[in-house]
């Protein structure tokens, strides 16, 4: 069991008087298994409840919890994994793709190991084991994106959060990353927090859906309630902007 | 490359592709003279003293303070030595000195940049703040400093150079680190649980070497110019030892009688830093680290590229705007890349016309064409490109400016970096009105406030006072769009104007925009990559793959498209209504590039229908009797099993 | 309207602020100046404990009698601890009272007094030349080798300001002695005489740095011509000369100030050099002499006084950079 706790965290930037609240006591939890979407708009606090749950950014108040204890964020294993945004920027240039995955597998696994788990993880993402030696200006953006994901999964995460995986997609190749994750949810059941400004993407790969808003948590429920039957007023006008939503 | 398992660290200088460019470099003019400068200069430096050092010391009291002659090429100093061994000789201890005094520099300076990093925060923002004020001086200012304080000689100016130096490099180091330490690709390494000293020496360094070397290249330069300076002045090297700059002083106070003796050591000083400087300069040029170079000039365009036929299709009453065969080229390595080929389109009085397709399908370079505002080397060529019934191929810049400036707005993508940064919104949107409508300064701040207010900005008076940095991004680009109303516009061009935006910030200016198209008759060219935003706001769509309309239909019938590619496009980006247990569709593949078109039909290699005729031969954009435009030899024939199936289908395309 | 409310609400605390961003400037940058000066004077200070060996016999020289050299250190406070030599001189420069020079007993802010005119006249000249040639030179390449236009002449230009922007300024001195004063005879070779005399001294110290700030104008002309502001400007249809001088050339020297404040410190440097080959009655010819002369008083006047007309340099740049640039004073904070 892997259930990830956000227990009334808050996290501020700056000092006390020039500061602001990105996050403000949010409380939510991904269950075991479970792909919780989480949508808002820029500036929310998406991005930086997402930080703070893998310790790159600072919990000012509150805790990140997973089964009930802190989310570790010294050097070592890493329970709580994250693939960012932009596929161009997420990957060093000067590695092979192979490298970046190796690097992220548990230290002290055997150097064979290691190994085969770069070739499996490759594998799982739909990427040819023998394109481990490649550099990552020799693939597409799509498939930069999953070596992303295969990374991840490389530290045998019991979680995963995915800050915006497709928006610096194009739109042909949004679709192949929605469908991998959607797959290996299935498969290997990662509780995944599953962050995005776009509510139909949400809606394909969520089961529960939190609505963020100025660092709060406004409405969260599961997936068909919230996007159906919306009970906070900003959501409902989240889903009336949605182009081509009946209004 | 060796061959190298998964998890085994490949050192930078392995790779195949740094190497190429460094060698690159070496075969440009400009690198192989400064790469040959510099080699002599090092040469010398260890060879001169063997050469001519015997012949530097011979003294020679029958020949004092000659001028040039046979035996002595530069002349002869007090003690009637020869100055051109001298100078030769003093190669070696100009650069021995400076080389030292540069790894000085660069061993300073790289700790002291790397300490922020690696210390924790408040330490890293000490060393940070002293950087900074040391900076603030300069090197040279330093370098004396220092020299007071280590002593008079070369010990001390080698000490005072080179720490004088360290700050400046510290501080590149630390800029650069910050960079590339913010970098997701070192966070997404700090969340894997590395440790900071490994996320150094892994991901940062090797990310910044290049510009490190480049700029250790070119202080080396630095240094011996400084040096120079240093004995020049008497503060560096001391008799009865010499370099160039003690030289330089030595030959200044008998320069009426021979002016040799001080111009063969400047020059040497200025030849040997310019072998430094130049070879940095061209190795930076040749990695990309100054001001990209433009791209390769190629030869004109050589005639018409075959390009099939397009239809024009029925065109209603006079159009707002009438492009027929347009294309825009530009010169590549190989010859000139046609990134749009052949569009023709037509948008009607108060009509709204929706450009679909993905990213580098042509659609914003098609709008700048049409607008006229492809600079050099860009290269527009149409068969007809009427404004209003005005061909705006004709007649010069200037012959238009007046009706494209009134009449045809632009409404750009990023409304942070359209906007002048150093000007208030009032003075910009004024600007153009008071140009072509003659409006004096108060009438043209008047209409401005008045058009902020038309597009919902709140208290326009005092709005239209304040700089774009003041304004929210909805707000910035509603005041692009009023600056477009200034005028009295027959067309709106705008090229995703709302991507940069918030969804409900979106739906603000979407609406805005078709509030404005249905008061004033505004016809409206929206280029967008969201299918669901062209639907929404358009009348007619054309959908754009490789530069070419493949597809122009009405926008309620996107979803039944006959092009295999507009049915692909629609079914793979998921909306509101899409069904929760199938996979989303895909399209494999990607994009074809500008600069190598296939011979048929673009799409073929994506594309599930493609047949040999396809791959041959490009369609032609035909119309049929409604009026909808399409190029595919398959058009009807399209089935259900026009899509990949998802997952099925794993990209190998490298 | 629903727009219109989110939109305000990110305004209106905008305006609130207006007029603190440059209080919190004002203050920061005073701050930064304050806490720079410390240091210098500071460092200024340590010049005398941390050359190596006992100054005042350096500068007697080791024939000098033991009583004289004792009396000598007295009179400089050098038998006192450290931290009340320190507050001494604190004071002292506040004061202006920098001591008297060991060589001829004058008082340090005499001689700084009577050196620095023709220094100053020296660096603003250089300035106001370097200026008058950079910016015109460098914007008008940057329009005419715009997207890759007239490669011969960008080639040219590059090669040519490379070269000249690497001769460092004392060599140029000398090369133009030879070549206005020596061969031609048309120029004085050195001393502060007429208008002549300043001509070779303030090109010397003008031409290197008026190449580099041509180059940096250029590469940020060009920068500032792709930039989509521009593209708004040409959008609008505004004549060519209005969108190049009134859109992209203000964008192109704020970009440039920052990197030209380094260059106008460099400068103020660059004097020293240059007035040694010239034999320039400034404050450079003063502190080599001095230094050579172990003259440590006067030593450290000067480099108080270089320092601080460093850091009014900076402050200057910045306080332009931000009249300029409103962004740049929030960016900072
Ligand atoms: N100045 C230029 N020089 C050379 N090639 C260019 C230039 N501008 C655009 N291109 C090329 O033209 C092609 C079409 O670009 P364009 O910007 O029109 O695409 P787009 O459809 O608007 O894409 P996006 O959705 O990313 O905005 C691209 O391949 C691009 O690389
Ligand atoms: S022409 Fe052929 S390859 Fe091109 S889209 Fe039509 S069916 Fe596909
Ligand atoms: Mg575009």
């Amino acid at each position: 069991m892997s259930e990830l706790v956000f227990d009334d965290v808050t996290v501020r930037y700056g000092n006390a008087r020039t500061g602001h609240t990105a996050v403000d006591g949010v409380r939510l939890v991904v269950p075991d298994g479970a792909v919780v979407g989480l949508v808002g708009e820029s500036g929310s606090g998406k991005s930086t409840l997402a930080k703070a749950a893998v310790g790159l950014a600072p919990v000012t108040g509150g805790a990140v919890l997973l089964d009930g204890v802190p989310v570790p964020t010294r050097p070592g294993r890493r329970p709580v994994q994250m693939v960012f945004q932009d596929p161009y920027s997420s990957l060093d240039p000067r590695m092979t793709i192979g490298d970046s995955i190796a690097e992220a597998v548990p230290r002290g696994t055997p150097r064979a190991q290691r190994r085969a788990d770069v070739l499996r993880l490759l594998e799982l993402v739909d990427l040819d084991p023998a394109r481990a030696r490649a550099h990552p200006a020799q693939l597409s953006g799509g498939q930069r994106q999953r070596v992303a994901v295969a990374r991840a999964l490389a530290a045998r995460p019991d979680v995963v959060i995915a800050d915006e995986i497709t928006s610096a997609l194009d739109v042909s190749i949004q679709g192949t990353v929605l469908n991998l994750v959607r797959r290996l949810q299935r498969e290997l059941g990662t509780s995944m927090l599953f962050i995005s400004h776009n509510l139909a993407v949400v809606r394909y790969v969520a089961s529960t859906i939190a609505v963020m808003r100025e660092g709060r948590i406004v409405e969260q429920g599961p997936a068909e309630q919230v996007l159906g039957d919306p009970a906070h007023e900003y959501t409902r006008e989240l889903l009336a902007a949605v182009p081509g939503a009946v209004r | 490359m060796t061959t190298m398992a998964p998890g085994v660290l490949v050192p930078v200088a392995d790779r195949p592709a740094a190497r190429g460019r460094w060698g690159s470099v070496l075969r440009t003019p400009v690198g192989i003279g400064a790469g040959v400068l510099l080699a002599a200069v090092l040469v010398l430096a260890v060879v001169a003293p063997v050469v001519w050092g015997a012949q530097a010391e011979a003294v020679d009291t029958d020949a004092i303070l000659q001028g040039s002659s046979a035996a002595h090429l530069v002349g002869t100093d007090n003690l009637g030595r020869d100055l051109f061994a001298r100078t030769m000789v003093a190669t070696g201890l100009s650069v021995r000195l400076a080389l030292t005094a540069t790894v000085l520099t660069v061993v300073l300076g790289m700790l002291l940049g790397a300490a922020p990093l690696l210390l924790g925060r408040r330490a890293g923002r000490l060393v940070t703040a002293g950087i900074d004020i040391a900076v603030a001086f300069p090197g040279l200012l330093l370098a004396l400093f220092f020299a007071i304080v280590f002593g008079v000689g070369a010990t001390g100016a080698v000490l005072a150079i080179g720490v004088a130096g360290a700050p400046v490099f510290a501080r590149l180091t630390s800029t650069l680190a910050a960079g590339v330490a913010s970098r997701d690709y070192v966070l997404a390494a700090r969340v894997a649980g590395v440790g900071r000293f490994r996320v150094l020496l892994r991901h940062v360094f090797p990310n910044i070497a290049e510009p490190l070397v480049v700029n250790a290249t070119i202080g080396a330069g630095g240094a011996l110019l400084a040096f120079a300076g240093l004995s020049f002045l008497g503060l560096g090297v001391q008799a009865p030892d010499y370099d160039w700059g003690r030289l330089l002083q030595d030959g200044l106070s008998g320069i009426y009688r021979h002016p040799e003796a001080a111009l063969a050591p400047g020059l040497a000083i200025v030849v040997a830093g310019l072998a430094f400087n130049l070879f940095g300069e061209a190795v930076a040029k040749g990695i990309g680290l100054t001001s990209a170079a433009g791209v390769v000039r190629g030869r004109r365009a050589a005639g018409a590229d075959r390009q099939p036929a397009t239809e024009r299709g029925p065109v209603a009453g006079q159009p707002v705007l009438d492009v027929e065969d347009l294309s825009v080229a530009f010169p590549g390595a190989g010859g000139p890349v046609r990134p749009v080929r052949g569009v023709t389109f037509s948008v009607g009085r108060g009509e709204a016309v929706g450009v679909v397709g993905e990213s580098g399908s042509g659609k914003s370079l098609t709008a700048l064409a049409v607008a006229r505002l492809v600079e050099a080397p860009g290269e527009v060529t149409a068969a007809r490109l009427d404004f209003r019934g005005t061909d705006l191929r004709t007649g010069g810049e200037r012959a238009h400016r007046r009706l494209l400036g009134t009449g045809f707005a632009m409404v750009f993508q990023d409304p942070m970096t359209s906007l002048n940064p150093t000007r208030r919104i009032g003075h910009q949107l004024a600007e153009g009105a008071r140009r072509h409508q003659g409006l004096s300064r108060a009438a043209g701040l008047a209409r401005a406030v008045d058009r902020l207010r038309s597009v919902r900005v709140p208290e326009p008076e005092r709005r239209a006072r304040q700089y774009p940095h003041e304004f929210s991004g909805g707000m910035r680009q509603r005041a692009m769009i009023g600056m477009g109303l200034m005028g009295e516009p027959a067309l709106i061009v705008a090229d995703e104007p709302t991507t940069a935006l918030d969804v409900t910030v979106q739906r603000s200016v979407l609406d805005l925009l078709a509030a404005i198209r249905r008061s004033d008759d505004v016809a409206l060219l929206l280029i967008s990559h969201d299918v669901a935003v062209v639907r929404e706001v358009c009348d007619r769509v054309l959908v754009m793959y490789a530069g070419r309309i493949v597809e122009d239909l009405p926008a309620d019938r996107l979803a039944a498209g006959r092009h295999p590619y507009t049915r692909a496009l629609v079914a793979t980006v998921p909306d509101m209504a899409v069904d929760l247990d199938a996979p989303l569709p895909v399209i494999p593949g990607r994009p074809v590039d500008p600069s190598a078109q296939p011979p048929g039909c673009a799409y073929a290699a994506r594309c599930p229908l493609a047949s040999d005729r396809c791959r041959a031969e490009d369609p032609p954009l035909a119309a049929d009797a409604s009026g909808s435009r399409v190029a595919c030899w398959h058009a009807d024939e399209v089935a259900d099993g026009a899509l990949a199936a998802a997952g099925a289908a794993r990209e190998e395309v490298a | 309207m629903t727009a219109v409310a989110p939109a305000s609400a990110v305004g209106t605390p905008s305006r609130r602020m207006a007029d603190n961003p440059w209080l919190a400037f004002a203050v920061r940058r005073t701050g930064r100046l304050l806490v720079s000066l410390w240091v210098l004077v500071t460092a200024s200070f340590l010049i005398l404990h941390l050359i190596p060996g006992d100054p005042v016999r350096a500068a007697l020289g080791p024939t000098a009698p033991a009583a004289l050299v004792a009396a000598r250190r007295a009179s400089l406070g050098l038998d006192r601890p450290l931290w009340e030599q320190y507050v001494d001189y604190l004071r002292g420069v506040l004061t202006g009272d920098l001591g008297s020079s060991l060589g001829s007993s004058l008082p340090v802010s005499r001689i700084i007094g009577q050196r620095l005119p023709a220094t100053l006249e020296l660096a603003l000249l250089a300035f106001v030349v370097v200026v008058a040639l950079a910016v015109p030179i460098g914007a008008g390449m940057g329009v005419l080798t715009r997207g890759g236009r007239r490669r011969g002449g960008e080639l040219a230009f590059s090669s040519a300001s490379t070269v000249v922007g690497a001769v460092p300024d004392f060599v140029l001195g000398v090369g133009f002695v030879y070549v206005f004063s020596v061969t031609l005879g048309w120029l004085p070779v050195a001393g502060r005489t007429g208008p002549s005399s300043y001509v070779l001294p303030v090109l010397a110290l003008a031409v290197g740095p008026a190449a580099a700030l041509a180059r940096i104008v250029r590469v940020e002309m060009l920068t500032a011509l792709r930039s989509d502001h521009v593209r708004t400007a040409r959008a609008k249809r505004l004549p060519a000369w209005q969108v190049n001088l009134g859109h992209a050339l203000p964008h192109a020297l704020t970009a440039s100030i920052t990197l030209g404040g380094l260059l106008l410190s460099a400068l103020v440097a660059g004097t020293v050099l240059v007035e040694n080959v010239f034999s320039w009655p400034g404050l450079g010819s003063t502190i080599v002499s001095s230094i050579l002369e172990k003259d440590y008083p006067v030593v450290q006047g000067v480099v108080l006084v270089y320092g601080a007309g460093v850091l009014l340099v900076n402050l200057a740049v910045d306080v332009v950079l931000s009249l300029l640039d409103p962004r740049s004073v929030i960016r900072e904070s």
